[in-house]
């Protein structure tokens, strides 16, 4: 292996966004035959760097070379027709038309100018049979799984002699079956020389098929490994960093004993809740005062379970119990209406209401609850807008100003605000602290602390592990869409612990390596 | 020299200032044409004049304008407000004919309340549609855009309705107070859409949906209600155009009152500023877009030209205003002047402001 | 309207129909229905010739709902298309009077709407304006230039018209016009092109997903400026036959046609979001008003209002029908 050279290279690549230096002297390289894992968290580069890779932004340093030729793509057809395809997790085809199609359109086999159905047909069924796919791809293509549909884009984008296939979180929505027939068309294609660049976020798919890892870890390259020689822990280790603690401790466990604060009344209890495809059946108890936190990677189903506590998300299984009435929350409204709030990790999608004020945004929650023929009286909306302003200090402190013209973490507080006033008993929180400033974060974890201390119960979500344990009495750990395991957060928990629990599935109280 | 400079842009960025300036421009060139035309007198206790005349035929559109601007704000369409318009002038024409006295005010009244009705039932159908089954709007009241000239025609049975009742012409072309009757009615309903939308919290929810739909929900907004809400009130607001239109002329004809007016509404609404894509909505942004098509309107009457080719200006009108908010358009053309002062938005400036 | 989608279901049970042609056979089973209806009721119905008719009386609202498929199927939306039939037979109309020879005034003619349509494309794509506005501010161009160059109808002489107008190709007992020639050379033109070009497959493409289609590298500017040419184009052509059919030109003519052309076009079985469709559904669909219309003539106790609130049904029924084969693919 040693002797090949790579067939693509990055060098010293670097990205810069208005504030944030995206990737910060990243080298990257990939073989012929290999399958090369690229691992990261949020934020890491993982996208950025694919972007990059694909011309879908240009780079502000460093350069590409391509068969030991440098190339700058202006964007995914020019890479697509140099032989760099790249397949996305949300299958980037037309589901109208059919599976020969699809693989064909825009250059079809012709006869004499009009379109050669029965050859593509024909070169359609061969080239899926190739990856022991069989199929009618006279059927529409939206009539298949994800899973045939995956498939699909990667037989398209090797007939159109891809030697750089990037597959880009391809495994997101199969089911274990359908992963399994995915890596075997991977090794078949990695052994017919094509280099695969696989991003994903479960660990037992990058021990099952990658050959070698590369790490980013907040822009930067952490390092590259051959599988082999890099223990899940270790992997999980550097994806997840233990960073130099520039905060100031907090002191979390001061006030309230993890002990103490589980014996106190449960506030709401999840028994084997689940939803089909989107997070396995799990238990959860979060009791009042108690900070519960989530860890686990990104894409292990976080998220998940917060939605499904908050009916963002409608669960399809499994018992919800709010103050010792069981209950079904089938919807946000009857979360609202049993206290329980919910910041979205996607404050711009998900979150804020971009074009109206910082104030409209703050009472929203507020006023949807109240019902609109009950306004919030102005008077009453300045003085809370107010005290939340000066409370979690947004700036700039101008109430009537459209919410996205502020920064991030102003943006978080605001998020914060709408639903503090609302004074819910159970508040879901998730990713509160990413993409903003040290002091936001700061103030941000700070607030957390009162707030249980002053007896509401908190569902803390970060990839942050550090931030994590500092804050929670009791820490649930996600590893592929399962819950595995719940810590509590006593003197003997660390961060190893707890990356140990993710590596290892739960698996974990033998002494780590 | 330099506040003025500095002021400018804040001026000319303004939503409203085009559409003014076209307005105040109309208004100037029919006074170069016929100097009469600011005149306003007073005959008899009621006020006349072209500027009387211009905001009284506004008055409809203006209606079916306000319901469209909340409609649209959802990130709505409406379609068939042309269709209730004839629905509901032609229930109410219908049933005053039917009455032995078509001057008694409470056989005027009832019909109002009659046609009203099915404007509303009508309003609920769309929202239904679109609220309830999930159709996408301009599909869904496209339904009832087709279905409901039909609907107007059976009840009319093809004819014109002509009315003879002066409580019912009054709607139209009568006075109250030395104004045109349809210029209060008109102002009433105003002042009601603008109360129930900013001295509520529908309009900022109204806003929020429009903006985002999902942050909506999961703010627990009931976005459902929201949009049928808003599809019954665009239908009650072109039932009551649906009076005036009829009163105007005394007659229902279903094949042809309201023709066309949801596109003179859909264009008031995005010339007073408020987006197709939903969002903020400017109630009087919407009526000055309103005053705008409807001074248009008169002023080709004015000059003699044919009345459906004041549709060429209508069109020029669409298209610049339509190119001036597209922000495709705005980009290509800053890119084009990239001179030593680039044209700044409003929202630059504030957020230059703020820091002070 | 209940029944509709509960016999597709049906029909899938017992011949696995794929959900595709659902709303094309539910189509052609109504318009089977409605002359056998027609056929039952009145005698005269069973006349070959009734069918001949009503593409005699339909060929320019067929021509012209093909363009509109065009341009459905990317998931856009062409409101100009009766403004710019009625201003084609203007255009014809006034320049026959002024005396220009035919062949040049064929060829003006027909040059205009698909101008017109190509300038809508552009703006369109190019300054991402909905498709639905910028048509608009076509459609009252159109109509505008109608009136701008004349108020009132204006009667055509020429020769050349006058033959195609009462020209008559005889099959069998019963007869067809030209123009029904030249719409059943569109629509199998237009079939083949929507099949068996590039062209036709990225119009379908655009339609189920316009980021894919780019990110496929299909070119999606020029395919997305074409359909609203071709829609011009067709729109020409059915102004031309409309002036064939009506040896005039009249301002107001075809006001609203847009809506039944749309109408046609989602009976006919093409979905509103666009990507699926046929242009022999819109056939059907277009088949399927003018059977209400001829239906509705038979009678004669049954008036004009019944065709819009007939189509306004339809319509609805169509919708929901699409919907629900949308939601069980799910």
């Amino acid at each position: 292996m040693s002797q090949r050279h790579p067939v693509l290279t990055m060098t010293a690549i670097s990205k810069i966004f208005p504030g944030v230096r995206a990737l910060d002297g990243v080298d990257f390289r990939l073989f012929p035959g290999e399958v090369h894992a690229l691992m990261g968290e949020n934020g890491a580069g993982k996208s950025t760097l694919i972007k990059v890779l694909t011309g879908v932004y240009g780079t502000d340093a460093g350069t590409v070379t391509l068969d030991g030729a440098r190339v700058s793509f202006t964007g995914p057809m020019q890479a697509t027709a140099a032989g760099v395809s790249t397949v996305y997790q949300e299958v980037n085809l037309l589901p109208n038309l059919s599976v020969a199609e699809n693989i064909f359109i825009g250059r079809e086999p012709r006869r004499l100018g009009v379109v050669d159905w029965r050859a593509m047909r024909r070169r359609a069924t061969e080239l899926l049979a190739r990856i022991d796919l069989h199929i009618d791809v006279t059927e529409l293509l939206g009539s298949y799984s994800l899973a045939v549909q995956q498939m699909v884009a990667i037989a398209r984008a090797v007939d159109v002699r891809a030697r750089v296939l990037i597959l880009d979180e391809p495994t997101s929505s199969l089911d274990a079956d359908e992963v399994a027939q995915l890596l075997r068309i991977m090794r078949q294609l990695r052994d017919d020389g094509i280099a695969i660049l696989f991003v994903t976020h479960f660990l037992d798919q990058v021990y099952g098929i990658a050959d070698r890892i590369t790490v980013l870890r907040n822009g930067r390259l952490v390092g590259e490994w051959p599988t082999a020689e890099l223990p899940q822990l270790a992997l999980v280790e550097k994806m997840i960093g233990k960073e130099l603690d520039a905060l100031e401790s907090i002191d979390a466990d001061a006030g309230n004993d993890p002990e103490a604060v589980a014996a106190g009344p449960p506030l709401v209890t999840a028994e084997g809740l689940g939803r089909t495809g989107s997070v396995a059946p799990f238990s959860l108890t979060i009791h009042q005062g108690e900070v519960v936190g989530l860890a686990g990677l990104l894409g292990s189903g976080r998220t998940e379970v917060a939605r499904l506590f908050f009916g963002a998300d409608r669960a399809d299984q499994g018992q919800l119990t709010v103050d010792g009435t069981p209950t079904t929350i089938r919807n946000p409204v009857a979360a609202i209406d049993r206290n329980i709030a919910f910041c979205s990790e996607n404050r711009r999608t998900e979150g804020l209401v971009g074009e109206l004020t910082v104030r409209e945004n703050i009472i929203l929650a507020m006023q949807a609850a109240r019902g609109w023929l009950r306004p919030v009286p102005r008077r009453r909306q300045d003085e809370l807008v107010q005290r939340w302003i000066e409370a979690l200090s947004i700036r700039p402190a101008n109430p009537d100003l459209p919410v996205r013209n502020l920064s991030g973490g102003n943006q978080q507080k605001v998020l914060l605000a709408r639903w503090l006033i609302t004074e819910p008993r159970l508040l879901i929180l998730d990713e509160p602290t990413r993409g903003i400033d040290i002091g936001a974060k700061t103030e941000i974890q700070r607030l957390v602390v009162k707030l249980a201390d002053g007896g509401m119960a908190v569902l803390f979500i970060s990839a942050e592990l550090e931030e994590v344990l500092r804050l929670s009495h009791r820490v649930a750990v996600m590893r592929d869409r399962q819950m595995v395991t719940q810590l509590t957060n006593d003197d003997t928990l660390d961060a190893d612990r707890v990356m140990n629990a993710i590596a290892s599935g739960g698996h974990e109280e033998g002494a780590p390596a | 020299m330099s506040t003025l400079r500095s002021r400018l842009p804040a001026v000319t960025g303004h939503r409203l200032f085009w559409p003014l300036v076209v307005l105040v421009l109309l208004i100037a060139a029919n006074t170069v044409y016929r100097p009469s035309f600011l005149s306003v007198e007073l005959k008899n206790g009621h006020l006349y004049g072209s500027l009387v005349d211009i905001l009284r035929l506004s008055a409809p559109l203006i209606l079916v304008a306000l319901g469209m601007s909340l409609v649209i704000a959802t990130g709505g369409i409406d379609l068939s407000v042309g269709s209730v318009v004839a629905v509901s002038g032609a229930v109410a024409c219908l049933y005053i004919s039917k009455q032995p006295d078509q001057n008694s005010l409470g056989g005027v009244v009832t019909a109002l309340a009659l046609a009203f009705g099915v404007a509303l039932l009508l309003g609920v159908w769309n929202g239904t549609l679109v609220a309830v089954i999930g159709i996408q709007p301009i599909i869904a009241t496209l339904i009832l855009m087709v279905a409901g000239r039909g609907l107007a025609q059976l009840v009319t049975q093809g004819q014109i309705i002509t009315v003879n009742s002066d409580p019912y012409r009054t709607i139209g072309v009568g006075h109250l107070v030395g104004l045109p009757f349809a210029i209060i009615v008109a102002l009433a309903v105003t002042l009601l859409v603008a109360v129930l939308t900013r001295r509520t919290a529908l309009g900022m929810i109204i806003e929020a949906v429009g903006g985002n739909a999902e942050a909506s929900r999961l703010a627990g907004v009931r976005a459902r209600r929201i949009t049928l809400l808003v599809y019954v009130v665009s239908a009650a607001c072109a039932g009551i155009a649906g009076f005036m239109m009829t009163a105007n002329v005394s007659s229902a004809d279903g094949n042809a009152a309201g023709l066309w007016v949801e596109l003179d509404a859909i264009l008031a609404v995005v010339i007073g500023g408020t987006s197709l894509a939903g969002g903020r909505f400017y109630l009087g942004g919407t009526i000055v877009g309103a005053l705008l098509i409807q001074t248009l309107t008169t002023s080709v009457y004015a000059m003699s030209i044919d009345p459906q080719t004041a549709l060429l200006f209508k069109a020029v009108v669409v298209i610049v205003v339509c190119l001036i908010q597209a922000p495709a358009f705005r980009a290509r053309l800053r890119r084009r002047a990239a001179t030593p002062t680039p044209p700044t938005t409003p929202a630059e400036q504030q957020k230059e402001q703020v820091p002070a | 309207m209940t029944t509709t989608p509960l016999a597709a279901r049906a029909d899938r049970a017992w011949w696995r129909v794929p959900p595709r042609h659902v709303p094309v056979l539910a189509t052609l089973a109504l318009l089977l229905v409605m002359y056998g209806v027609g056929v039952s009721q009145y005698r005269a119905f069973s006349n070959v010739q009734v069918v001949f008719n009503i593409f005699i009386d339909n060929g320019f609202l067929l021509v012209v709902a093909v363009g509109m498929t065009f341009v459905i199927l990317t998931g856009g939306i062409d409101l100009s298309v009766g403004s710019v039939v009625a201003m084609t037979a203007m255009v014809s109309a006034s320049l026959l009077r002024s005396g220009l020879p035919p062949a040049l005034v064929l060829l003006i003619a027909l040059l205009i709407g698909p101008t017109l349509g190509f300038a809508m494309g552009c703006v369109i794509h190019f300054f991402d304006i909905q498709p639905f506005i910028v048509t608009l501010a076509g459609m009252f161009f159109a109509r505008g230039m109608c009136t701008w160059i004349s108020a009132s109808s204006i009667p055509i002489t020429d020769g050349f018209w006058t033959t195609m107008a009462q020209e008559r190709i005889r099959i069998g007992e019963s007869f067809v016009s030209i123009s029904v020639l030249i719409a059943v050379a569109v629509v199998l033109l237009a079939a083949f092109v929507l099949a068996y070009t590039r062209l036709g497959r990225n119009v379908y493409a655009i339609g189920g997903n316009p980021q894919s289609a780019l990110l496929m590298g299909l070119p999606v500017a020029r395919t997305k400026i074409a359909v609203y040419t071709i829609s011009g184009l067709c729109s020409a052509i059915g102004g031309i036959m409309l002036s064939f059919y009506t040896l005039s030109g009249a301002p107001l003519i075809a006001v609203g046609m847009e809506l039944d052309v749309i109408a046609a076009v989602v009976i006919g079985g093409t979905l509103l979001t666009g990507g699926s469709g046929y242009v022999f559904g819109t056939v059907l669909g277009v088949l399927v008003l003018g059977v209400i219309q001829t239906l509705i003539t038979f009678d004669g106790t049954l008036n004009s209002w019944w065709t819009k609130i007939v189509i306004g049904g339809l319509l609805f029924a169509f919708i929901l029908l699409q919907r629900l084969v949308g939601i069980r693919k799910k």
